[in-house]
């Protein structure tokens, strides 16, 4: 497959393409609702595909981990074994840009870290992705590039990108390799087509650069230095302790575990669903004793969850660039915003030891 | 969606028996528990086990017997909210569920050959009586042993044939004192700091194991580091809300470190400047 790793898909045969893929499994891309609204949805046309998208409200994350999933099933009677159960459907995910598929592989990271989460494994192994290469900057408020997620970084089976007539296709698995044979719609990919793109990705480089002013392996340092910055004080009074930029972050993860039983009583299901470490109850013990009580220390511990504690852990930071939590904060927060305090501060810190 | 069995999820079941219950105070039921063909639970002294009523919740709780006995394990439960009333309502006889056992108990290897000065406040007790027991059960294995145990009121004492047992034998010293004695108490008043600077050891070779409210580890570590006990021999089990035991569902974390997976043995030296810590 190797001299086979790029083929093209002219325009015009993109929804031929398109149909042929949705016939053959679930096909899930983004759509628009409404204006600069997306959402990643079922579709059966190209027609219904928002090639040119801003991040989706909710990320790819909830067809790898459901807001709400079954984990077992009981019957209350005497004795009764509770089944330990997957909730599965294979999918084909197309569209997904750089930022969504390194949230992919954040969540990959832990929940194939032991002890593995196979509810999320084996429903991840049904899910075919194919990426979709950001041109140009979405808004002002990703950051993509600080994090390294403006350009592919793998986690795909195809990735698409768009060059005018058509779209150069990187093939990097045997089920994206599948794809192209079945559906019959690509061509090889030749010389001038391999400039096109190596002028596209000479063209980003010029565009993107860190949005906030710090190379990028230096933030784990800013970040040992800033437990106690000020920036977490002025957050405390402004965030609502909403959950909101939780939910919508694609590498946020943290859930709760719960019990229901049917209205007969007789039968049962424990199930996971998302929970936010921004909400006050998340670290109370009995007694009451609250670990992380003021919504600073909350707001805190999100952004150490992003930039420090994953770099130690998965050697990566768990923030993608994204922007939706500052597209989706209710108050106002930026984290761009807030990188750029913690900068600032620390900066006065060193001209503070010169004075 | 389709909906398949899963053999390998971490939330599996075990099913298990109850083979007998005691009320241990107005707020504590003491459980023995065998799980199916009396299988062994293997766990380590600290370890904790998820115990579930399905159709309630399911609760992290430390295992408070020795792993050397192995037809079956033993649980004090306080009742404080849905799961664990609930569980005090069950009777010898009764079914529940469990997955584990969790986490990282105390260190065994390490502590071989070592003295301990073992101190327990209120439920610490629990997950520290897997580790006297174990201790007893391997007693030339160990050092020197002294516990010392401290709870609120003389009517919360847990275990109390057990302390008068402990407090009876020659090859272990044992301490105990109440915040607030009543009128039947003849022993120590005050909380369990005062008992720290009576106890003699020689702190090269010592590990302190301490387990109790949070409130306890600033002013017990403080004793324990004037006593000249070096901190990596200090040990601690931290509790805090846990959902899934596996290191995934966020409950447990402080900072970089997952209670239910890292702990909830620690030592002091590894979190002491973590600020959630305590
Ligand atoms: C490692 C570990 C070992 C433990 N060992 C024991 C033990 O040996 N004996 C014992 O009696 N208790 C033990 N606990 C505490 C026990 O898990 C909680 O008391 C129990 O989870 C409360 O659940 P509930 O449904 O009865 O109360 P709920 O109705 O859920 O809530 C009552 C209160 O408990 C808090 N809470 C809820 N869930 C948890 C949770 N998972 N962990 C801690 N607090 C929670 C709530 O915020 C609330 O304040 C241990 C906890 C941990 C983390
Ligand atoms: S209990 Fe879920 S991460 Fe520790």
């Amino acid at each position: 497959m190797e001299d086979m790793q790029y083929v093209i898909l002219k325009k015009e045969r993109f929804n031929d393409f398109i149909s042929r893929l949705s016939k053959m499994q679930k096909l899930i891309a983004p759509v628009s609702k409404g204006y600069n609204n997306f959402a990643f949805e079922e579709v059966s046309s190209g027609s219904d595909i928002a090639l040119k998208y801003i991040p989706t409200v909710l990320p790819l994350k909830k067809f790898f981990m459901p807001q709400r999933e079954t984990l077992l099933e009981f019957k209350m009677a005497k004795g009764a074994d509770a089944e330990a159960v997957v909730e599965l459907e294979p999918m084909t995910i197309f569209g997904a840009h750089t930022c969504d598929l390194a949230g992919i592989q954040c969540l990959n990271m832990v929940f194939s870290e032991r002890p593995k989460d196979y509810n999320y494994l084996t429903r991840k192994n049904r899910i075919t992705l194919i990426g979709l290469e950001c041109n140009e900057y979405c808004d002002e408020y990703a950051s993509c590039h600080l994090v390294n997620a403006s350009f592919p970084g793998g986690g795909y089976d195809l990735f698409f990108t768009d060059l005018g007539d058509y779209f150069i296709v990187h093939v990097k698995t045997q089920i994206g390799d599948e794809i192209v044979d079945v559906t019959g719609f690509f061509e090889k990919a030749d010389v001038s087509h391999m400039n096109d793109l190596e002028r596209l990705r000479d063209h980003k480089r010029k565009v993107f650069s860190n949005e906030v002013p710090i190379e990028s392996k230096k933030l784990p340092e800013l970040f040992d230095k800033s437990f106690r910055a000020r920036v977490w004080k002025d957050l405390d009074e402004r965030c609502l302790a909403c959950g909101n930029c939780t939910n919508v972050c694609p590498s946020c993860y943290c859930f709760d575990i719960r019990d229901e039983l049917d209205l007969s009583l007789k039968n049962g299901v424990r199930f996971r669903i998302w929970d936010s470490c921004q909400l006050e109850p998340f670290a109370r013990v009995a007694g009451g004793i609250n670990f992380r009580k003021e919504r600073s220390a909350r707001q805190r511990h999100r952004y150490y969850r992003k930039f420090r504690y994953s770099v130690d852990r998965f050697s990566r930071f768990f923030c993608t660039g994204c922007g939706r939590c500052t597209r989706t904060c209710m108050a106002g927060i930026s984290l761009k915003e807030t990188l750029n305090e913690l900068i600032k501060e620390s900066e006065d810190r060193v001209w503070k030891k010169w004075l | 969606m389709e909906k398949v069995a899963l053999k390998d999820s971490g939330y599996r079941l075990k099913k298990a028996k109850i083979l007998h219950t005691k009320k241990m105070t107005a707020n504590e039921k003491f459980f023995e528990i065998a799980l199916r063909e009396n299988s062994p639970l293997d766990h380590e002294p600290g370890q904790f086990i998820m115990v579930s009523l399905p159709g309630i919740g399911e609760v992290p709780i430390s295992v408070c017997s020795s792993p050397v006995k192995r037809d079956s394990f033993d649980l004090c439960v306080r009742a404080v909210g849905k799961v664990t009333r609930s569980l005090h309502k069950l009777k010898a006889g009764d079914e529940i569920d469990i997955r584990g056992p969790y986490g990282k108990g105390f260190p065994i290897r390490i502590l071989e050959g070592n003295d301990l000065l073992i101190i327990a406040g209120g439920l610490g007790i629990a997950p520290l009586r897997s580790l006297i027991t174990y201790i007893l059960d391997n007693r030339r294995d160990f050092g020197k042993v002294h516990i010392l145990f401290g709870c609120k009121e003389p009517k919360e004492m847990l275990f109390g044939d057990e302390l008068e047992d402990w407090n009876k034998r020659t090859d272990l010293h044992y301490a105990c004192t109440v915040d607030r004695a009543d009128p039947d108490w003849a022993g120590n008043v005050g909380v369990i700091t005062t008992l720290i600077p009576g106890v003699d050891i020689d702190p090269i070779r010592t590990f302190a194991a301490v387990v109790g409210p949070p409130i306890m580890y600033n002013f017990v570590i403080k004793e324990l580091l004037a006593k000249g006990i070096p901190e990596n021999q200090i040990l601690l089990s931290f509790e805090r809300n846990m959902k899934c035991g596996n290191g995934k569902c966020g409950r447990c974390q402080i900072q970089n470190l997952y209670v239910c997976q890292d702990g909830p043995v620690f030592h002091y030296e590894r979190i002491k400047n973590l600020s959630e810590a305590f």
